[in-house]
C-alpha cells in the first residue's frame, strides 16, 4: 500500500550461506560501487523507491520500499539480480528467499543480531549491516521507510550484543586461547608471546594475538625460512629453534603447532623455564597432534597449559551458551519488530486520516448542494454558516481519533492492519 | 529526614552495583564509569548518613558496633574507590558492592539504642580508631581479591571453565590489586597503632600495662609484611601468595573477635 507519495512496503530478496553454495554467493556479492549502481538502476526502472544492498560474504541481500505492491515487484527484483550478476535465472531462484513486511523486517533484526550467521552471534555482522546502511544513505539511496528500518536493526544489534551473551564467549580454538591467555594477563597490549610452527593453524593464532594487540610476537619454526617468510608477514621476529633458554624466558603466551612424534616442549625444560622467569605465569596452547607439550608439564606452579581437546570443548561448552541465549535474543528482536510496526502503522493511519479528510469534504459539498436546492429560503450568509457548522463537525469527528492515534501506541499496535480500515471507509477506487 | 540518606546511600550502592554487574557482562565501558559515579554518591550518602547519625546518638561512628560497621564499609568504599581508580579497572566492582552494602545495611537497619555520649579522648584517639578501621578494610578488601584469584586459578587449572571464568578480572590485575590494597592496609594499620601508643602513653604516661591486643596486632603487622614482599618472590607469587593473604585475614577476624571480645579490655569493637 502507498500512502500519498510514501511507499510504505519492504520487500527483501536475497541469499545466504544456508540456501546458496560459495560458487552461487561470490558470483552475487556486490560491492559498494555495484550496490549504488544497482540502487540506481532499480530506481530508474521504476522497481524500487528506496533501496539498500548488504553483501558480505556469507549473504547477498536487497531491502527495498517498492513504489507499487511488493508482492508484484519480487520477481522483477529477482530477475535484476540475475541480469545484474550475468548469473542464470533458473540457478539464481533455487537460492533466493523472499521475504515481504513483517519477515523481511524481522529478518533483517534477526540478522543485525548475529541470529542468522554462520557463526551464532558473531560481531562482524553489526559493523556490516552499519556500513551498508551509511553508504546506502549517503548515495541517496535510502528514504524514510530504510532509513528507520536500518535505524532500528542497529539498535537490535547492540542490544542484543549488550543485554545477552550472545557474542560475549570465543567460538573459534584461537580465539579461545587468546581470551583464556587474557583472563591470566588481562589485556594484551604490553604482553609478548611466543609461537612455535609456522603452518596455517600457527597464522590463526598469530592474526587473533595481533587483533587482540599483542606488543611483541616472537616466531620459532624448525625451518627458518619459514618463520621469517610468517614473521615478516605478521611483523614478528624470529627465535632461533631450540634455544628455550632464552625464548622461554620472555614471553607471557607460548603457542605450539609443529608436527613431530614427541613432544617439543619436555617438563624439565618448562621446568627449568620457569626458574629463569622467577615462577611468573605461562600460558600454554598445545595445538599439535600428537601434543607438543609434555602432558605433566601442567602440573608446575604457574603453568597453564590447553591442548587441542581442552580448547575445542570450551569452543563447544560456548557453542551450547550461546545458543541457550537465543530465547532472549529473539524476544529483543520482536520487541523492535513490533515497534517498528507500530511506527509504519502510524505513518500510515495519518495517511489514512488524511485521506478520510479529503472524502469528507467531497461527501459535504455534494451533500449540501443536493439539500440546498430545497432549502431555497436560506440567505447567502445562512448557507455559509451552516456549511461551517458541517465543516466543524466533520473536523470534530476527525480529528479526536486522530490525536489518539499519534499519542496511543498501544492503538497503533491493535489497528496494524491499515488496510482492513481503508477498505471500510474508502472504496477501492478512491484509495490513494 | 532521618531516612533520607540512608535510602540515598542504598540506592546508590544498589544502582553502582547493578552498572558494575552490567559492565561485567557486557564490557561497555559507560557502564563500569557509571558503577564508579555511585559509588562515588554513595560515598558521599553514606558520610552524610553517619553524621546523621552519630548527631542523633550523640557518638562518634565507632562507639557502637553498629556505627563501626558502617564505618567500616565506609572506608572499604572509600579504599576501594582508590583503588579502582589508581589501577584503571573496574572488573572487581561487582565482587566488592556486595560487601559494602551488606556492611552499611546491617549497621544501619539495626536497633538504635541512644547511647551515653563517650568521653572526649581526643584527636589522636579518633585517627587511632579510624585509621586502624580503614586498615581492617583495605585487607577485608585484599581477602576478598584473594579470594576470587584462588577461585579464579582453581577454575583454570582445572580446564573445566563454564561461564564464569569470562567474567572475571584477570588473574595478574587481581594480584596487583591485592597487593595495592595491603599497602595501603599496612601503612594505615602502622601509623594508626603508633598512634594508639602515643594516646596511651599520653593517658598513662609511663605506667604501660599489658593488653593482648598490642601482640596480635602486631603479628598481623607481621603477616602482612611477608605477604607484601613473599608476593613477589619466586616461590610465593600466584596462588601461595593469595592463600596467605586469605589466612592472615583470618588472623584479623581472630583479632576483632576472640581478642577483642574476651581478652582485649581497651578494645571493644576495633
Amino acid at each position: 500500500m502507498v500512502i500519498g507519495a510514501i511507499g510504505m512496503e519492504i520487500v527483501l530478496v536475497g541469499l545466504n550461506h544456508r540456501t546458496a553454495p560459495v560458487e552461487v554467493r561470490e558470483r552475487v556479492s556486490f560491492t559498494v560501487e555495484q550496490s549504488r549502481k544497482a540502487a540506481e538502476e532499480l530506481r530508474s526502472r521504476g522497481i524500487l523507491a528506496e533501496t539498500l544492498v548488504l553483501s558480505t560474504c556469507n549473504r547477498s541481500e536487497i531491502y527495498g520500499v517498492p513504489p507499487e505492491s511488493s508482492h508484484e515487484c519480487a520477481p522483477g527484483l529477482s530477475s535484476f539480480l540475475s541480469e545484474f550478476h550475468e548469473v542464470r535465472a533458473d540457478v539464481l531462484n533455487v537460492s533466493l528467499y523472499h521475504h515481504y513486511d513483517r519477515a523481511a523486517v524481522r529478518h533483517l533484526f534477526r540478522v543485525a543480531a548475529g541470529l542468522d550467521s554462520m557463526m551464532l552471534g558473531e560481531a562482524e555482522i553489526l559493523g556490516q549491516v552499519r556500513e551498508a546502511y551509511k553508504f546506502a544513505h549517503e548515495y541517496g539511496a535510502t528514504g524514510p521507510v530504510l532509513n528507520r528500518l536500518f535505524q532500528g536493526a542497529i539498535e537490535v544489534g547492540k542490544r542484543v550484543r549488550t543485554e545477552t551473551e550472545l557474542g560475549t564467549r570465543p567460538m573459534s580454538v584461537a580465539s579461545a586461547g587468546v581470551k583464556l591467555a587474557e583472563r591470566i594477563f588481562g589485556k594484551m597490549k604490553e604482553r609478548s608471546a611466543l609461537v612455535l610452527g609456522a603452518g596455517t593453524i600457527s597464522e590463526q593464532v598469530v592474526n587473533q594475538l595481533r587483533d587482540r594487540g599483542i606488543a611483541r610476537l616472537f616466531i620459532m619454526n624448525r625451518s627458518r625460512e619459514r618463520a621469517e617468510e610468517l614473521a615478516g608477514r605478521v611483523g614478528g621476529k624470529v627465535a632461533a629453534w631450540g634455544e628455550w633458554e632464552t625464548a622461554l624466558t620472555l614471553p607471557d603466551v607460548v603457542v605450539t603447532s609443529v608436527s613431530a612424534e614427541e613432544p617439543v616442549l619436555r617438563r624439565e625444560i618448562l621446568q627449568g623455564a620457569m626458574a629463569a622467569r622467577g615462577n611468573r605465569a605461562l600460558f600454554l596452547m598445545d595445538l599439535g597432534v600428537p601434543r607438543n607439550i609434555e602432558a605433566s608439564a601442567a602440573e608446575l606452579y604457574n603453568v597453564y597449559v590447553y591442548n587441542l581437546d581442552d580448547l575445542t570443548e570450551i569452543v563447544e561448552q560456548n557453542r551450547q551458551a550461546r545458543e541457550s541465549e537465543v530465547p532472549r535474543a529473539e524476544t529483543i528482536v520482536d520487541e523492535h519488530v513490533g515497534k517498528f510496526l507500530s511506527w509504519q502503522a502510524s505513518v500510515e493511519l495519518v495517511g489514512l486520516v488524511e485521506a478520510l479528510r479529503a472524502r469528507m469534504r467531497e461527501e459535504r459539498a455534494s451533500f449540501i448542494r443536493a439539500r440546498m436546492d430545497s432549502m431555497g429560503h436560506l440567505g447567502a450568509s445562512e448557507r455559509a454558516q451552516m456549511e461551517s457548522m458541517m465543516d466543524e463537525l466533520l473536523e470534530k469527528l476527525l480529528v479526536e481519533p486522530a490525536e489518539r492515534l499519534r499519542g496511543e501506541k498501544e492503538l497503533r499496535r491493535k489497528i496494524q492492519n491499515v488496510e482492513a480500515l481503508r477498505d471500510l471507509f474508502l472504496s477501492n477506487r478512491e484509495k490513494p | 529526614m532521618k531516612d533520607l540518606f540512608l535510602l540515598l546511600t542504598i540506592a546508590a550502592y544498589a544502582a553502582s552495583l547493578t552498572f558494575y554487574v552490567r559492565f561485567l557482562n557486557s564490557g561497555k565501558e559507560l557502564m563500569g564509569r557509571l558503577g564508579t559515579v555511585f559509588l562515588g554518591l554513595g560515598l558521599v550518602a553514606h558520610y552524610f548518613a553517619l553524621l546523621e547519625r552519630s548527631r542523633g546518638m550523640h557518638t562518634v561512628p565507632y562507639h557502637d558496633l553498629y556505627g563501626s560497621m558502617s564505618l567500616f564499609g565506609w572506608l572499604l568504599a572509600l579504599t576501594y574507590l582508590g583503588l579502582e581508580l589508581f589501577h584503571r579497572q573496574r572488573s572487581v566492582g561487582a565482587f566488592v558492592l556486595p560487601f559494602i552494602l551488606v556492611f552499611f545495611v546491617a549497621a544501619h537497619l539495626a536497633p538504635a539504642d541512644r547511647l551515653s555520649p563517650p568521653p572526649a579522648k581526643g584527636v589522636v584517639f579518633a585517627f587511632h580508631v579510624t585509621l586502624s578501621i580503614l586498615a581492617y578494610a583495605a585487607f577485608a578488601l585484599s581477602f576478598v581479591f584473594s579470594l576470587i584469584f584462588l577461585a579464579e586459578e582453581r577454575i583454570l587449572r582445572s580446564r573445566r571453565l563454564g561461564g564464569i571464568v569470562w567474567r572475571l578480572p584477570p588473574l595478574e590485575l587481581l594480584e596487583r590489586m591485592s597487593r595495592s590494597s595491603v599497602f595501603v592496609g599496612l601503612l594505615s594499620i602502622a601509623v594508626g597503632t603508633v598512634l594508639g601508643f602515643v594516646w596511651v602513653d599520653r593517658l598513662h604516661g609511663q605506667i604501660w600495662y599489658y593488653d593482648p591486643k598490642y601482640v596480635v596486632t602486631l603479628l598481623v603487622l607481621a603477616l602482612y609484611v611477608a605477604y607484601f614482599h613473599l608476593a613477589r618472590t619466586a616461590a610465593w607469587r600466584g596462588a601461595r601468595a593469595s592463600k596467605l593473604c586469605v589466612f592472615n585475614f583470618f588472623v584479623v577476624v581472630m583479632s576483632f573477635t576472640v581478642v577483642n571480645l574476651y581478652l582485649s579490655q581497651s578494645h571493644r569493637y576495633f
